[in-house]
């Protein structure tokens, strides 16, 4: 007698607490091995892109940082650049250093966020425990520098919206003294922990060839062992007169991602150590009062003043025509925007490139042969955010 | 090639015919092609030793409805070994059926889907040509400038039916969409009057 066997197919989410938000990962297993994965996105679409065609561009700023809303300065910040390549204008130096400090203390709330519940899919509670006291502490100085902790709408075309309250940059500084100890303990408890390494290392194996053709950056392609990172290739803001590093992995595996991250953080906090010693007080945004608000001041006194307020918030500022596409080095590989403005005070087209949106692409590639229980492993490991994958 | 214009200048000689127009501006090159060379014209620039643009960045669409060939189609290559950015587009018209890069990028694949979803252009050999963003269903191309903000359609669970129903938009106030475009230079004939001035000294 012939017994008929059936792949089985199951569905993974869209709630379910290791898919990271609203993923529908419909997977076809031959027992415990997947053979196949569909994952079904779209379940967070909110129509960004349309949106932003719809408002001025100062509107348009809020909605970056709801696309990764771990890291939402770093989104804010590629919008901001591109708008300022198309207008030529130069921002000051200490809006520079304040904005790449910010990149830096999202680059390392989004680390924390990512290994951190990445030893939770595999097992670990605690490092998510000591983690997200330092994503709080990190998030206060988001408060105090933009009024909000997460939604920030700081950056602006020119500079930043205004200066660091007194006090911030002393309390930054004392950060960056006791963070390194607690990374270390993070440390710890994963890189050697024996269960940590069963559930990661040789997991989800991308090799240099796969990492360019299915467009991975970020740490997925310096996992892999490509050196390259848009900080130092192609410097955007001051990153050019700071020193780090880049690391880089071996293997490609989950594991050499996990370490990559951990490496990170310590650049990233050398790299706030240096803006903080370099930043020095001056001008936080252009003077150009056709793209800058005027000060509360200067409304109460100047008619002119009181005239480019009111345009600004009403048609905003105009961005001549042209078609430019600028990238920046987002905690999870390569954030761009691809701009096209017609002349008027709103963008004609916005295509947001997120990073997320390729990677979770793969996922049929990177988990094709591996058990189920690789799968939230595996997903940990490609640091996928639903903010900006749906957009 | 190490620098932009020597780049220009090796592709232009390569494909010839191929380029329509190539320009370089904010450090990047972009190219207009034919929709028919862009398969001839990707595998020149991701194989060639000088040129090796080895990623695609991404492929969107810009919809201009008032022009006969409506549809911009842009790809965004990148090259690591020599640094440098590409941008590679060509215009069609509505019907247009194209060619699909998924045979030597696999990462074309979501982002022609996209772009299928979005702006609904549809690619000649897509292994998987579905919706990718909208909901199950959906009907209609978001991104395009005919589409209203508001969309057609709203989702709510009716209580009558225990279920998730689809229904026309209803809005308690119109989307308002006001005009605030204003001579903020200072009127045209101002401009003009003192332009005609600044030549006259």
């Amino acid at each position: 007698m012939t017994k008929k066997i059936k792949n089985l197919n199951l569905n993974f989410g869209p709630q379910h607490p290791a898919a990271h938000g609203v993923l529908r990962l419909i997977l076809e297993l031959d027992g415990e091995v997947v053979e196949k994965a569909d994952p079904h996105i779209g379940l967070l679409h909110r129509g960004t892109e349309k949106l932003i065609e719809n408002k001025t561009y100062m509107q348009a700023v809020p909605y970056f940082d709801r696309l990764d809303y771990v890291a939402p300065m770093n989104q804010e910040h590629a919008f901001a650049l591109a708008v300022e390549k198309i207008l030529e204008i130069d921002v000051p130096i200490r809006a520079q250093f304040i904005r790449v400090m910010f990149c830096e203390i999202g680059r390392i709330l989004s680390h924390i966020l990512n290994v951190t519940t990445q030893a939770l899919d595999v097992g670990a509670l605690t490092p998510s425990l000591w983690g997200f006291e330092e994503r709080e502490t990190l998030m206060t100085f988001y408060e105090r520098a933009s009024g909000s902790r997460l939604h920030a709408n700081y950056f602006r075309a020119g500079g930043v919206h205004q200066d660091l309250p007194a006090g911030l940059e002393t309390d930054i500084a004392k950060f960056c003294e006791t963070f390194p100890k607690i990374i270390n303990d993070l440390e710890n408890l994963l890189t050697d922990n024996r269960i940590f390494k069963q559930r990661n290392v040789d997991i989800g194996v991308v090799t240099k060839e796969d990492a360019l053709d299915y467009s991975f950056s970020g740490v997925m392609i310096r996992g892999s062992g490509v050196p390259w990172d848009l900080r130092k290739s192609q410097p955007y803001d001051c990153y050019n007169q700071l020193e780090f590093k880049i690391p880089v992995g071996k293997n490609g595996d989950c594991y050499d991602r996990y370490l990559c991250r951990i490496e990170e953080m310590k650049e990233s906090v050398k790299i706030i150590k240096q803006c903080l010693s370099k930043m020095e007080k001056g001008p936080i945004k252009t003077f150009d009062g056709k793209i800058t608000p005027p000060s509360k001041k200067d409304i109460k006194q100047s008619m002119e003043a009181l005239i480019h307020h009111f345009k600004l918030f009403t048609e905003g500022y105009r961005v001549p025509e042209d078609e430019i596409y600028t990238a920046v080095e987002a905690p999870k590989g390569e954030f761009g925007v691809y701009l096209i403005s017609d002349g008027s005070s709103k963008p004609y087209k916005c295509k947001i490139r997120a990073p997320g949106f390729s990677h979770l692409q793969s996922m049929d590639y990177l988990i094709k042969g591996h058990m189920l229980a690789d799968v939230p492993a595996v997903l940990g490991s490609l640091d996928i955010v639903f903010g900006e994958v749906d957009r | 090639m190490n620098n932009l214009i020597d780049l220009e200048k090796k592709i232009n000689s390569e494909l010839g015919t191929k380029i329509n127009t190539s320009e370089i501006k904010h450090n990047q090159i972009y190219l207009e092609i034919d929709s028919e060379d862009l398969i001839d014209v990707v595998l020149f620039v991701k194989t060639n030793k000088d040129t090796k643009f080895r990623q695609l960045i991404d492929i969107t669409v810009v919809d201009y409805p008032e022009r006969s060939k409506r549809f911009k189609i842009v790809y965004l290559f990148l090259s690591h070994e020599f640094n440098q950015r590409m941008i590679l587009s060509y215009n069609i018209s509505e019907n247009e059926v194209i060619a699909s890069l998924t045979p030597i990028f696999p990462s074309a694949n979501w982002m022609e889907r996209e772009v299928f979803d979005m702006y609904g252009v549809s690619f000649k050999d897509h292994p998987d040509l579905r919706r990718i963003l909208t909901d199950y269903g959906f009907e209609g191309h978001p991104l395009r400038k005919d589409f209203p903000l508001t969309g057609h359609t709203e989702v709510r669970y009716s209580e009558s039916q225990k279920k998730v129903v689809n229904e026309p938009v209803k809005l308690e106030q119109n989307y308002r969409n006001f005009d605030y475009e204003s001579p903020w230079e200072g009127t045209k004939y101002i401009k003009e009057l003192t332009d005609s001035n600044d030549k006259k000294n």
